[in-house]
Order: structure tokens, then C-alpha cells, then sequence
């Protein structure tokens, strides 16, 4: 079974890498952490291509269990119907854009989407609202109050908001994101 | 019914409409003729270039672009953006459930509308399908078979479809078309170079790709026709396999990165500002093993190999009075005996000019790479300095963007620990109270008098703690130096300088984070004053130390003469002594039994070595007590202890990025100032680094918890270094002076015998180059050369930063303009939305009221989402054309929208042109994208 796992075949493993900012290494070990989530019978390569890995599954994965946007990025980079669950090609997509290599560019799209809860394209006050409780954590004591939230929210678009629409757009966002010094560095997610 | 729910939805979102609208001044004037112009001339305005674009061939060809790709896309809707493209093309696919799909569709499309506005190939195909998509259909009508054919293969080119060419293009390649499918291939190329970069599902990613490249295939043998076609093909393998190859070497060099994966576990347990300590660590430790390398290679293999043996001269052999004991570990632990006399020392070298047979030239060589140390250290520090500035460029003016940057970068998404991110939650949310609260009392300062009294109470403070920890090391050092003229000194006494500067270290940068606590500084100035004062204590103490040295080796200098007058009369005596007994010669005095001077040089090596090695030993021992068994006995006695161990009084310890970095670098600082009169130095180093890199590894994961007041990996990586820098300056002027101002050793060393070290150079320049350089050399070394060169080089750096200043402001007036101009334009474009959208409104709200309202709401709602969604692009000239283009062609759409319904008002326009202009407002993707699903 140990051989049969981790064997994706050679054009694919070149297309992946192609295709994503990992190496061969890293998709090999994506790969594996992938078909560690699979049930025993699905553990072959090409189940493992097709079959889906449901949200909550992904979920455990260590890296992503203390992220507070963990549901977030899986809906993002699942391209299932109902946005529920993950295949392999989607998962390498995530691990790419989360990877030391990916451009700034991509980072930032995709982080825009990330924080874009209601998936409307602009960032509004809810999903800051959103935003800043996912940041904040759960926890009682770590929330803020109505009128600190609401004073945050309103510097946050005072600052990132140029056109004076009451949202933030991609474009406006990347600006914000591209002046950042941090940014790449912490938005990364290793295997 | 879909129809009914879509108009109550576009009803309801009108009502939503104009307090959306409200703010902007709504004109009256400038649109409405427009609404009673009659169609045609309406439309002209409103893509007022037309007429110039129309005749040619090429921009209608480009123009007709985007409809293949829906045609084709229609059947593969899986991904996103097909769908979007499709739904926002196609004119009459509006069956029930698509209606349904397309709104939740339209909203991802937004985001990434924009995104492919960077991107040329959609960029370019957008602009153009926006307002040319009223023309597609008579345009597609009017087309000959040929032209079809030749622009077909340019929307290949162009298009990302999933569809490969027919066969019967490639039969009928003429000269002409060989060119363009050249141009197409190298398209294709580099659709497959950059498709990594596009923020598509890997589905569609895997579809492009795998069109380009059969395309890719396909053509290139076909290109190049006889001699040609055999290079091509080979120049294109050898290109794929240099690719691959590539591909294979990056894969091989991350493999070959050391620690890579021990970091990163690290990094995903305590975020990245841990791991840039290692991350630090581990260039630290290629530095060393450069320095390593250079003067293991250079200096002490040569010397091991060719020098004299062991024995043969005074300088190599144990003196006699310490043969006995020079094996006894308490005498090797302290450096002394056998090590001593040993090619890790400066003491050991022999002052011969050439070694071995191969005539090396070793003192030469000695001072050389002395310098180069230097030189390649310094070398290294600037260039990762200038790389680190540069990839934060935009650092400078993120001043004005401090919440954006806590809302949005301040997750650091490498933390996999549960801890850890509640840690991170804490300062996150107090990062988000702090700076609510400065910027509500920015300009509020409670009693001013009370804190500038107790800040400079606490400074003061500080100076008297560091002025006292500089006279306990002075007081020490001349201690020490009493103890070794005394005979049998106990171990403490041995190593009071290393134990009293070990403990300092230790125990004063807490008292002064507890006095700093005094000052009430915002706890980033803090931070940064604390890494100032213990950077102030860490370099006081050297300096002292060193001065304290200088006395010493200045006092050795004073008894050389001395000792060197006996050594002289010893061996004088000796060998008269000898010739006069008998004519048989008497063995060589024993060089062991030679009386010889004190070699201060090695003195001050040992003094450094010492130093590094009980650093090393205080370091780990604090890890290993401070954090290890803290952490087990946190772990282990917190099921049988009155209070909780782990949340209240003891807990974990945190990692010290800080402190740990600090000590780093001074550890370093010592090895650059010791490593020229202790060349073995650097070995230890390197072996510190490495043990250290493990051992801190293991201590981290096992007993650590992260700071809580954390130092951002990237921001701090050149504060590093720029200690760093200060540090290598620092240590560089001891031993500079030492080499320039004191004599070396009469009886030890490379050197020994001349007057001063560096004259090494002038002696290989005068022996070993033809004359004339040393007569240029002479001339360069003439002052009167030297003060203009430093002259001119003072004018050059003014000059430069001048230039870069004047830079510097010019970019941020150009970046103030397009501000100015991107706003201006916002507000104008809005203005004539509105504008057109309230006309529409009062005309003829009367006349249609149920088919207007809905329309027009529907184009208002997509003006405005076109509005939001507006990026705000670099290329102002794009962003011009796309808007004022938009802008105009607002109203023509409305008076189209409206004048449909009624039958008879359609007379105003010829047919040809209402037809084509007839479908678009629902199709076109500028616009039509408002398509409400219920």
C-alpha cells in the first residue's frame, strides 16, 4: 500500500509543478498528507485524484486547526457544487497560493477572498465586522465592544477605502496589502 | 416564474438605489439631449472613437475576440470563470436555472474581474469586449469565410479556450502565416510560464495548460520547413530539457537548504517571527563556515602540513616549567599547555617568509586573511542588508496604513499550535485596543511633567546600572590579572572575568525591562529601547573588557624588552659557553629551555577563546535549566500543586527572540575581533552554531512557549543586521588598532621581528613584484593621493543621496497626482451615472412606468456595481478609456432599454443599428452582470 500511495505519475507531477509554486517534494508530501485523509479502501492514485475530502476532514489537518479563517479557505479553494469539500487538485491549489514561492499578487487575491465572507466581491463593513471577530478569537474576553469595533471598522475604511464607496475592493485592497512589509511572509502555510 | 421574482428583486433593489446615489451632485444637464438624440447619433457619442477603429482590419479582429470563447465555453461550465464569461456573453441563454446560478456566479466574478485587469491577456480582451459587444453580432454577420478563418486563429492565440486548432489551418500554412504562428506559439509559451500565476481552480489551470501545449507541440514541428525545421525542433528539445533541468536543479537546492523542514516545523508551531531567529541562526552559520573554510584553507591545514613540527622551535614547544602539568584537563580547559602551544593560536606560527616546498608564503598569508575576514564580512552583512530593503520597499509609506495592515496581514497563517493562536488573539485584539486608544488620545497627554520626571529617573537609572557594570568589569579584568602573576589560584578566581560578565548579561536585561517599566513607553518604543540598552550593556561590557586587555598587553609590551634581552644573553652564553668548553658542539639548547616573552597576541586569543566558550556553556545551561526543567516541572508538579503551574505564577518560558538574536550577534562580535590572534576560533564557532541550532531547535518545541510581544520576521531582519553591521564595525576597530599601532611579539607569531604587522606587505611587494609596483604602490599609498580619493568619494555619496532624495519626492508628487486624478475621475464618472439614471427617472417615469423602473434600476444597479467595483489600476490611460468609455455609454444603453418595450418609438433609429444595439444591455459583461437571479 506504502508504494502504491505515493506514486503520482510523472506527467502529472510535472503539470503540477507547472501549475503551482511547490516543488516535487512538496506535492509528493501534499499527496501524502492528502491520501492520509482518505479512507483506507480510497488510498490508491487515482481514487485519490477523484475522490473529495469533506470540509471538516481538511479541517484536522494540524496547519489548518488553530486558523481562525480554516472554513474560509476551504470554501475558497473548493470547487465542489456546495463549496463543502476539497479533491486533490483543489488542496494543492490552496497549499500553492499558501506557499513560500507564490507572487505577492496571488497571495493577495486570494486572501481578498478569503476575508470576503459573503462572497460579494467587496469587502464591507459586515465582512470587516467578520473579519475582526475571526482575529479576535472566539473567547469573551478577547472581544471587542460594539463602539471599539465600530471605531475600528471606520478607521480600517478611512484608511483602505480611496474611492469613498463605504466598501474595499480588490484593487483597493492589493494596495493596501502590496505596501505591507509582513504580508508575504506571514501568509503562509507549510506542510 | 423566473420572470416575475427577477422584477420584484430589481424593484426592491431600486428603492435601495438612490441613497446609494445620493451623494454624489446629480447635473441635469448632459445626458438628457443625449436621451432625444436619435439612436444612431447617440451611439456614435458614446464610443466616440469608433469611427477611427472601425476601418481597421486588425482592431476588428481583436474586437471580434471574445465570442468564440463563449461559443465554446457554453458546453464546459464546471468552472467559474466559463461560467461567468458565458453568462455574461451569451444573449439568450437565460433558462431558469441559469438565471439562478448566475448571480452567486457574479459575485465571485467581481473580485476576479478585477484581478484579470493586471492580467494582459484578459485586460486586453475585456476593454475591448466592453465596447464593442453591441457591435459582435452584425460585425460576425458581415464577415467573409477567409477573414473568419485567419481571425479564428488569432482568438486561438488569444483565447484560453479549451479547443484545439483544426486541421485544416495547419494544411494551408503560407510564408506569411509562418510568422504568426511563430508569434502564437511564443504566446503560448508564455501562457504556460505564467499560468502559475492566475487565480484559477486547477481544473481550468490543468485545461489550459494542456491546450497550450498540444498546441505548443503541434506547431512547432510544423514550423521551419526544410533545414530549418530539423535546428527548430532540436533548439525547441534542448529547451525543454534545459527546463526541466531547471525545475529538477531548484528542486535539488531547496532539498539542500539545511534545516529547512526543522524550521518550518517551527515556524507552523510559533509563527515566523521565531523562526526568523533560526532563520537567522542558519546564516550565521554559513557565514562562519565561509570564515571557516577561508582560514582553516588558507591558514592553519597550510601551516600543519608544511610548517616546522611541533617541537622544533621555542614558539612551538611547551615551555619547561609548564611540560609536567600541560596535559592536565584543568589546564587545557583554561587554554593553556598543549593548546596553547598550538596552530590555533597566533603564538605558534613561525615568522618564516615561505613554507614547504611549495614556497607558501605563510605570514603573507596570515594577514591576509585577516582582512579578508573582515572584508567578507562586511561584504555579506551589506549585501543581505540591501536585499532585505530591498524587498521592502514600500515599507516607507505603510505609515498611514496601520490599521489596514493589523486588520489584514496581522495573522500570521504558519501558526498550527492552539496556544499559539489564542496568544496571537490576545495581541491581536490588544494591538486593536491600543491603537483605538491612540488614535483617540493622540493629542491628549496626561500630566506630561509626571512621565518626563519618571523617564528620565528610569534613564538615569540605567546609565548608573551600566556605568556600574563596566566598572565591575574593569574591576575584574585588572583582578584577574593580579591573580594570574599568583601562583595556585582557585578555579573561581581562574574565571571570575567570564562568570562576572556571563552574569551580568543575564541578570541586567531583566532589571532594566523592570525599570523601564517606569517610562510608560508604548511597548514597540519600548522594545526598541530595551534592545538598545542591552545592546549599550552587551558593548560596554567588551569595550571594557578590551580596554582592560590593552592594559595588560601594553604592560607585556613594556616587560618584552626585557625578556628579550635575557633570551638573547641565554642564548648568547649558551652557545659561547659551548665553543669555548670543547671543539665538540654541543646539542642545541633544548628549545623548551629558551626563556621567551610573554606573546601578548596569544594572550589576547586565549582571552577570546575563554570568552566564546563559557557563553557558550552559560547559554545552553540557561536553556537547559531556564526552559527545560522549568517546563518539566511545570508539566509534571501541576497535577499536585496548589495553583495552577501552567496558566498562573511559573508557566512555560517564552522564546527571547530578541535576546537570543542580541547574544548571536555579539558571540559573533567576538569571533571577528579574536579570530585573527586566535585563528582556531572560528572553529569553535562553527561547532557553537551547530550544536546550538539542535540543541535550541529541541528546546524550543519541547519546553517554549512564543513571545507575546513579537517582533515581525521581515521588519526585524534588517534590524539585525544592521546591529550586526555595528557590531562588525565595532569589533573591527580593536584589532585594527592592534595591528597598526602595537609591535608584534618579538619571539611568537607570523610577525615576529618586524616592527609592526602590516609591513608583512610592503616586505612581499619589495621580494617578491618587479620594482615598478612597488613604485606604484608607493604612490598610491601617498596621502596626498589618498585625501582626494576620499574626498571624492565623500562628494559621490552626497551626490547620490541628493539624486535619491530628489527621487524619492518626485515619486510620491507622481503617486499624490494619480490619486488626485483617480478621484477626480471616480467623482465625475459617478456624477454622469447618476445624472443619467435620475433623467431617465423624471422623463419617463409617466410613460412606462412598470418596463422603465425596472430597467433602468437594473442599469443603475449595474453602474453602481461597476462603480464599486471600478479598480483602481496603474495605467491610467486604461482606466481613462474604460471609464469614460463606460461612462458615455450609460445613457445609449438606458434610451435603448427603454425605447424597446414600446413598438412605435423604435422607428427613431434605422433597424440594422437598433438591432445590434438592441441585445447587449443584458449581455455585455461591463454591464450585465446585474443579471438578478430571484
Amino acid at each position: 500500500m506504502g508504494s502504491s500511495t505515493s506514486h503520482l505519475s510523472k506527467e502529472l507531477l510535472t503539470e503540477y509543478q507547472e501549475l503551482t509554486f511547490l516543488t516535487k517534494q512538496e506535492i509528493l508530501l501534499a499527496h501524502k498528507r492528502f491520501s492520509d485523509l482518505l479512507p483506507q479502501e480510497s488510498r490508491n492514485v487515482e481514487d485519490s485524484l477523484r475522490v473529495r475530502v469533506s470540509t471538516e476532514q481538511i479541517l484536522t489537518l494540524p496547519e489548518l486547526k488553530a486558523n481562525p479563517f480554516r472554513e474560509r479557505i476551504c470554501r475558497v479553494f473548493s470547487t465542489a457544487p456546495e463549496r463543502d469539500s476539497l479533491s486533490f487538485e483543489d488542496f494543492l491549489d490552496l497549499f500553492s497560493v499558501f506557499s513560500d514561492a507564490a507572487t505577492p499578487e496571488i497571495k493577495s487575491h486570494y486572501a481578498f477572498r478569503i476575508f470576503d465572507f459573503d462572497d460579494d466581491g467587496t469587502l464591507n463593513k459586515e465582512d470587516l465586522k467578520q473579519l475582526v471577530n475571526c482575529l479576535t478569537g472566539e473567547g469573551q474576553d478577547t472581544q471587542l465592544s460594539t463602539s471599539e469595533m465600530k471605531q475600528l471598522i471606520e478607521n480600517i475604511l478611512e484608511e483602505s477605502d480611496i474611492d469613498r464607496d463605504g466598501t474595499i475592493n480588490l484593487s483597493e485592497f492589493q494596495h493596501v496589502i502590496s505596501r505591507s512589509p509582513d504580508f508575504t511572509s506571514s501568509f503562509k502555510i507549510v506542510l | 416564474m423566473a420572470p416575475s421574482t427577477h422584477w420584484v428583486y430589481t424593484i426592491g433593489n431600486w428603492r435601495t438605489l438612490p441613497s446609494a446615489m445620493s451623494r454624489f451632485p446629480i447635473p441635469e444637464h448632459g445626458v438628457g439631449w443625449c436621451l432625444l438624440c436619435p439612436l444612431l447619433s447617440c451611439a456614435d457619442l458614446v464610443d466616440g472613437k469608433r469611427a477611427s477603429r472601425k476601418p481597421s482590419p486588425e482592431a476588428e479582429a481583436t474586437r471580434d475576440k471574445p465570442r468564440s470563447p463563449s461559443n465554446r465555453k457554453k458546453r464546459t461550465q464546471e468552472s467559474r470563470r466559463e461560467g461567468k464569461e458565458g453568462g455574461s456573453r451569451e444573449i439568450k441563454a437565460s433558462t431558469p436555472q441559469r438565471k439562478n446560478n448566475v448571480r452567486r456566479k457574479q459575485r465571485e466574478v467581481f473580485g476576479e474581474e478585477e484581478w484579470s485587469k493586471a492580467e494582459k491577456p484578459w485586460n486586453g480582451k475585456r476593454k475591448r469586449d466592453r465596447k464593442a459587444s453591441h457591435r459582435e453580432q452584425e460585425e460576425a454577420k458581415s464577415k467573409e469565410k477567409h477573414i473568419q478563418r485567419k481571425k479564428e486563429k488569432q482568438l486561438k492565440k488569444h483565447s484560453s479556450s479549451p479547443s484545439v486548432p483544426n486541421s485544416s489551418d495547419e494544411e494551408s500554412i503560407a510564408e506569411e502565416e509562418m510568422a504568426r504562428i511563430m508569434e502564437q506559439v511564443e504566446e503560448k509559451k508564455q501562457v504556460i510560464a505564467t499560468i502559475r500565476n492566475k487565480p484559477w481552480p486547477m481544473v481550468k489551470k490543468l485545461e489550459v495548460l494542456r491546450e497550450a501545449q498540444a498546441f505548443v507541440e503541434k506547431f512547432e514541428g510544423a514550423l521551419g520547413k526544410g533545414k530549418g525545421k530539423k535546428f527548430y525542433a532540436y533548439k525547441m528539445m534542448m529547451n525543454k530539457k534545459w527546463i526541466k533541468f531547471k525545475r529538477d536543479f531548484n528542486n535539488f537546492k531547496t532539498q539542500c537548504i539545511p534545516w529547512e523542514m526543522k524550521i518550518k516545523e517551527i515556524e507552523s508551531h510559533f509563527g515566523s517571527s521565531v523562526a526568523s531567529y533560526f532563520i537567522f541562526l542558519r546564516w550565521m552559520y554559513g557565514v562562519n563556515l565561509v570564515l571557516f573554510g577561508l582560514i582553516f584553507g588558507l591558514v592553519i591545514i597550510p601551516e600543519v602540513l608544511m610548517g616546522m613540527p611541533y617541537g622544533s622551535i621555542p614558539r612551538k614547544t611547551i615551555p619547561r616549567a609548564e611540560e609536567e602539568k600541560a596535559m592536565d584537563f584543568s589546564v587545557l580547559w583554561d587554554f593553556e599547555g598543549y593548546i596553547k602551544y598550538s596552530a590555533l593560536f597566533y603564538g605558534y606560527y613561525n615568522n618564516q617568509r615561505t613554507i614547504g616546498w611549495l614556497k607558501y608564503r605563510l605570514p603573507m598569508a596570515y594577514f591576509m586573511v585577516g582582512v579578508s575576514v573582515f572584508g567578507y564580512s562586511l561584504m555579506v552583512v551589506i549585501r543581505s542588508m540591501a536585499s532585505n530593503a530591498q524587498e521592502s520597499t514600500g515599507e516607507g509609506n505603510g505609515d498611514n496604513f496601520t490599521f489596514s495592515f493589523k486588520m489584514f496581514t496581522s495573522w500570521d497563517y504558519l501558526i498550527g499550535n492552539p496556544e499559539t493562536a489564542d496568544n496571537k488573539y490576545a495581541s491581536i485584539t490588544t494591538s486593536f485596543k491600543e491603537s483605538i486608544v491612540d488614535e483617540q488620545e493622540s493629542n491628549k497627554e496626561e500630566n506630561i511633567h509626571l512621565t518626563r520626571f519618571l523617564r528620565v529617573l528610569a534613564n538615569f537609572l540605567i546609565i548608573c546600572c551600566l556605568c556600574g557594570s563596566g566598572y565591575l568589569i574593569y574591576f575584574v579584568v585588572k583582578r584577574s590579572q593580579e591573580f594570574s602573576k599568583m601562583q595556585n589560584v582557585s578555579w573561581y578566581e581562574r574565571n571570575e572575568v567570564e562568570i562576572v560578565m556571563s552574569l551580568l548579561g543575564m541578570f541586567c536585561p531583566p532589571l532594566f525591562e523592570t525599570i523601564a517599566a517606569l517610562e510608560n513607553y508604548h511597548p514597540r518604543i519600548g522594545l526598541k529601547w530595551q534592545l538598545g540598552r542591552i545592546f549599550a550593556l552587551f558593548l560596554g561590557n567588551l569595550y571594557t573588557f578590551l580596554l582592560a586587555l590593552m592594559d595588560d598587553v601594553h604592560l607585556k609590551l613594556a616587560n618584552e624588552e626585557a625578556i628579550k634581552n635575557i633570551t638573547h644573553w641565554t642564548l648568547f652564553n649558551y652557545y659561547n659557553a659551548s665553543m669555548w668548553n670543547e671543539s665538540v658542539t654541543r646539542p642545541p639548547l633544548h628549545p623548551a629551555d629558551v626563556p621567551r616573552g610573554s606573546c601578548w597576541e596569544t594572550t589576547v586569543g586565549i582571552e577570546f577563546v575563554r570568552l566564546t566558550v563559557s557563553d557558550i556553556l552559560v547559554t545552553f545551561i540557561t536553556i537547559l535549566l531556564g526552559d527545560f526543567l522549568r517546563a518539566c516541572f511545570v508539566r509534571f508538579m501541576n497535577y499536585c500543586w496548589c495553583w495552577d503551574l501552567e496558566a498562573g505564577f511559573p508557566s512555560y518560558s517564552e522564546f527571547d527572540i530578541s535576546g537570543n538574536v542580541l547574544g548571536l550577534i555579539f558571540n559573533q562580535g567576538m569571533i571577528w575581533m579574536g579570530s585573527f590572534y586566535a585563528p582556531g576560533l572560528v572553529g569553535i564557532n562553527v561547532l557553537r552554531l551547530l550544536t546550538s541550532m539542535y540543541f535550541q531547535c529541541w528546546a524550543v518545541m519541547s519546553s517554549n512557549v512564543p513571545h507575546e510581544r513579537v517582533f515581525k520576521a521581515s521588519k526585524s531582519n534588517n534590524f539585525y543586521m544592521g546591529l550586526l553591521l555595528l557590531v562588525l564595525f565595532l569589533s573591527l576597530l580593536p584589532v585594527a588598532y592592534t595591528i597598526m599601532t602595537l609591535p608584534p611579539s618579538f619571539d611568537c607569531g607570523p610577525f615576529s621581528g618586524k616592527n609592526r604587522m602590516y609591513d608583512v606587505i610592503q616586505e612581499t611587494i619589495e621580494n617578491d613584484f618587479p620594482t615598478f609596483v612597488s613604485k606604484i604602490f608607493g604612490y598610491i599609498a601617498n596621502p596626498g593621493l589618498i585625501i582626494p580619493a576620499i574626498l571624492l568619494m565623500a562628494l559621490a555619496i552626497y551626490y547620490l543621496n541628493s539624486v535619491s532624495k530628489g527621487l524619492a519626492r518626485a515619486n510620491t508628487q507622481l503617486r499624490k497626482k494619480i490619486q488626485a486624478l483617480r478621484e477626480a475621475e471616480k467623482t465625475s464618472k459617478s456624477i454622469k451615472a447618476n445624472a443619467a439614471v435620475k433623467s431617465l427617472q423624471d422623463t419617463f417615469a409617466n410613460n412606462f412606468k412598470n418596463m422603465s423602473q425596472l430597467q433602468t434600476t437594473e442599469e443603475g444597479n449595474k453602474s453602481k456595481s461597476d462603480h464599486q467595483n471600478h479598480p483602481k489600476k496603474k495605467e491610467e490611460g486604461d482606466t481613462k478609456n474604460i471609464s469614460s468609455g463606460r461612462g458615455m455609454m450609460l445613457p445609449a444603453s438606458l434610451c435603448l432599454a427603454v425605447t424597446k418595450p414600446p413598438g412605435p418609438r423604435s422607428g427613431v433609429a434605422p433597424p440594422g443599428k437598433t438591432q445590434s444595439q438592441l441585445q447587449p444591455p443584458r449581455s455585455s459583461p461591463g454591464r450585465g452582470k446585474g443579471n438578478p437571479g430571484q
